[in-house]
């Protein structure tokens, strides 16, 4: 049902909240009509917020939205031929389903007799025949937000806009819906522009995945290509489940990384900083000897179609997915062929690496405590009174053994002859001069490459510790 | 479960001893008295008399009169007050309710009295406008209980409704119309509920004005002033009545409408 012509136009989008948060910046996007475009990214990462400046809850800072070449920007909602499926379906109370899903048309001015037919159309769609002079108390979730999408669809937008529709939906009934909709989207050929953090529900149901953090584009692409093809760690990280180490080219299509050295097809300059990107899925596991890197067997997870192993190579993990089981204390190889191994330019030469929360609750790294309190890690969360931790959602979760993808910048990491002071030691085994600093690549007792920018000149091979101030971190929870 | 060796059963105890004295027993003598006359002969004589007597019936009519433009006005002053209250962007709404609430917290006779000065020096002689000033007086009183349950039901209001009326098509007016006020019907109700009563009745207020015009309230004073216990009962039970039959008909309908967004009484 795509064609080639763009119904909406996003340009330059940008929303600066009255408090000062930037929650989009320089947003860009052209969606053609009939496409299934979704939004994906964490809470806080500016996809409702872009949501919303398309239907005209929210006006954007900057930028303009153009539907049909036509700019809407600052049209007020009620003017836009658009409509919403909000999250908790925002059914009126004091109506029933008739008068809610006719809401739309009574507002056009529409005759009863229309109105009559088009309900009972938009109900046969969704599966509700005759629950016409039902009240919305008396819905299912599931049913309530079948008439929410109803009540949008009845008035024959030609955008759908649906915001997180099957977040408050338990999982069977969320892989029904996705379906569902999926299934409405080929029938009716509008154009749907879909909010959603659940990586999965992306992947099965769009066209199109537009992946966002801090209120950017990180990626824009098919699921295809969004999974394979990830353009940073960032999206690597978030769409399924991946091992990411920093590294350096060392050669022609080989890379460092993980301890070990790798062939890859990724043609990038000799001593390029990379981020390397290698799926569970993709990793052999061989005897020892056969292997390009060896590692030591620390758990296996039986997972139904598979086996969730993790081995532990110096102090780099990697989790591997396997139909054979391994034995937790085994000396393994593992091996990977090149063209699984997804090579890019570590182009703001983020520094990641693993930390686990321990069993008092505290982050750990390198058997030391980094001092954050679990509230600010796990995005959401809050504790009760009586210290449970709850997420987003006021479940109650147990932190402990859960692993924390740490990022930190070069820049803000400070180099010290003092090694205990730091939070890992290593030494200089690299160095360029970057016209106001050096730029180093410290390579520390655990195997692991940090780059550091500074502005003294150390000299190769220097042992050094590194401090990393804990609020200079982010958090983000691994899979 | 025995908490400090007390059982459910003797904690209730008080509450009904309460009950028994303060409420029932009241409630057998009001209609003892309003039932029998001087001698103690159960009579009916006193309720016919209520609806014979011309200047009781006026006094109804007139106390009636009252309480609909002072609950009138309350809405009319509230309700915007409340809207503005809940929609307002300021961080600290709590605070800005409290300047309204505020008044509540100082002595009604001193906040009465102070009114009566300013009418004084304003009208001259009070007794001129009695109508006016007795709406003016319950009006300031009573105002606040008008705000609480409207503020109530509107900042509990979900706004995504309002922004999906607004994206079916509907302007801000429309929206205002078709999803917010019918949606604050509970809190008008028991708004209404709670000052339309108590203006039938409080002639306190009427007499702090110095207003000789008289309503219910002031009615049944009157008769036990002159110790007919008898006919000021009768009238305090038809009251009650009335009173009774108000809150089952509101309480059907806010009940069936506040299913979807909570409650609205206080």
């Amino acid at each position: 049902m795509t064609t080639n012509e763009n119904i909406i136009e996003l340009k330059h989008l940008t929303k600066k909240f009255e408090d000062g948060f930037l929650a989009v910046s320089d947003f860009n996007l052209e969606v053609k009509k009939g496409e299934f475009v979704t939004f994906l990214g964490p809470s806080g990462c500016g996809k409702t917020t872009t949501l919303r400046m398309i239907a005209g809850f929210d006006l954007p800072t900057e930028g303009q939205i153009l539907l049909n070449g036509r700019d809407i920007t600052k049209l007020p909602p009620y003017q836009r031929p658009i409509n919403t499926v909000f999250q908790r379906y925002a059914l009126f109370p004091h109506m029933n389903i008739y008068e809610n899903i006719a809401f739309g048309l009574r507002q056009k001015k529409t005759k009863e007799d229309v109105i009559k037919k088009k309900v009972k159309k938009v109900l046969d769609l969704v599966d509700l025949e005759g629950f016409e002079g039902r009240s919305v108390q008396t819905l299912s979730g599931g049913q309530q937000q079948r008439i929410a999408i109803a009540r949008a669809l009845v008035n024959e937008p030609e955008i759908l806009l649906l915001d997180e529709p099957l977040g408050a939906l338990d999982l069977k009934m969320r892989k029904e819906m996705q379906l569902e909709l999926k299934q409405m989207h080929d029938e009716l050929g509008i154009t749907f522009i879909y909010v959603t953090h659940d990586q999965e529900e992306a992947l099965t149901m769009s066209d199109r995945i537009v992946v966002m953090s801090e209120g950017r584009i990180q990626q824009l692409g098919t699921p295809e290509d969004i999974y394979n093809e990830p353009k940073n760690a960032f999206v690597a990280d978030f769409i399924g489940e991946s091992n990411i180490f920093n590294g350096i080219m060392t050669g022609k299509l080989r890379a460092r990384f993980c301890g070990g050295e790798f062939e890859c097809v990724d043609d990038i300059d000799e001593g390029t900083h990379i981020t390397a990107v290698v799926r569970p899925e993709d990793v052999e596991i061989t005897p020892p000897e056969e292997g390009t890197i060896r590692g030591i067997v620390s758990s296996v997870i039986f997972k139904g179609m598979h086996y969730e192993i993790t081995i532990e190579s110096g102090k780099n993990e990697m989790v591997v997915r396997s139909v054979h089981s391994a034995r937790p204390g085994d000396t393994v190889g593992m091996r990977v062929e090149p063209d699984n191994i997804h090579v890019m330019i570590a182009e703001n030469h983020t520094n990641y690496f693993t930390a686990e929360i321990n069993s008092d609750f505290r982050l750990e790294y390198n058997d030391k405590l980094l001092d954050t309190s679990l509230t600010k890690i796990i995005k959401g969360s809050r504790r009760t009174e009586d210290g449970t931790l709850l997420d987003g959602s006021g479940d109650a979760i147990d932190p402990r053994k859960t692993r924390i993808l740490v990022s930190i910048q070069p820049q803000d990491i400070i180099m010290t002859d003092h090694v205990e002071e730091g939070l890992v030691e290593g030494n200089i085994r690299n160095l360029i001069y970057k016209g106001d600093h050096y730029s180093y690549v410290i390579h520390t007792d655990l195997e692991q490459d940090f780059i550091v920018d500074d502005e003294y000149l150390w000299n190769m091979d220097d042992h050094v510790g590194l401090i990393m101030p804990v609020e200079k971190m982010t958090f983000q929870l691994k899979k | 479960m025995p908490v400090f060796g007390l059982t459910r059963k003797s904690l209730r105890i008080p509450y009904v001893l309460f009950l028994a004295v303060f409420v029932v027993a009241p409630l057998f003598v009001l209609i003892y008295y309003a039932f029998t006359n001087g001698s103690g002969q159960p009579t009916m004589r006193n309720l016919t008399g209520f609806f014979t007597d011309p200047n009781t019936l006026g006094t109804l009519c007139y106390s009636f009169a009252i309480a609909f433009v002072c609950t009138l006005v309350c809405l009319l002053i509230a309700y915007p007050t409340a809207y503005i209250l809940a929609n307002s962007g300021f961080r600290h709404k709590s605070v800005l309710l409290m300047i309204f609430i505020l008044p509540m917290w100082i002595n009604f006779s001193l906040r009465i009295t102070a009114l009566k000065e300013i009418l004084t020096m304003i009208e001259g002689n009070l007794a001129m406008y009695p109508f006016f000033n007795a709406v003016l007086g319950m009006t300031y009183d009573f105002l606040p209980f008008m705000i609480l349950p409207i503020y109530n039901t509107l900042s509990k209001l979900d706004p995504s409704l309002i922004e999906a009326a607004k994206d079916l098509g509907a302007d801000e007016t429309q929206a205002f119309f078709r999803v917010t006020l019918p949606l604050s019907v509970p809190g008008i109700i028991s708004g209404i509920s709670m000052v339309f009563l108590p203006s039938m009745t409080n002639y306190v207020v009427l007499d702090m004005l110095y207003n000789s015009t008289y309503i219910m309230g002031s009615l049944i004073g009157s008769y036990f002033a002159a110790y007919n216990w008898h006919g000021g009962s009768m009238i305090a039970l038809i009251l009650l009545a009335i009173i009774c039959l108000f809150t089952l008909v509101t309480e059907s309908y806010t009940e069936e409408d506040s299913k979807g967004i909570g409650g609205a009484m206080l």
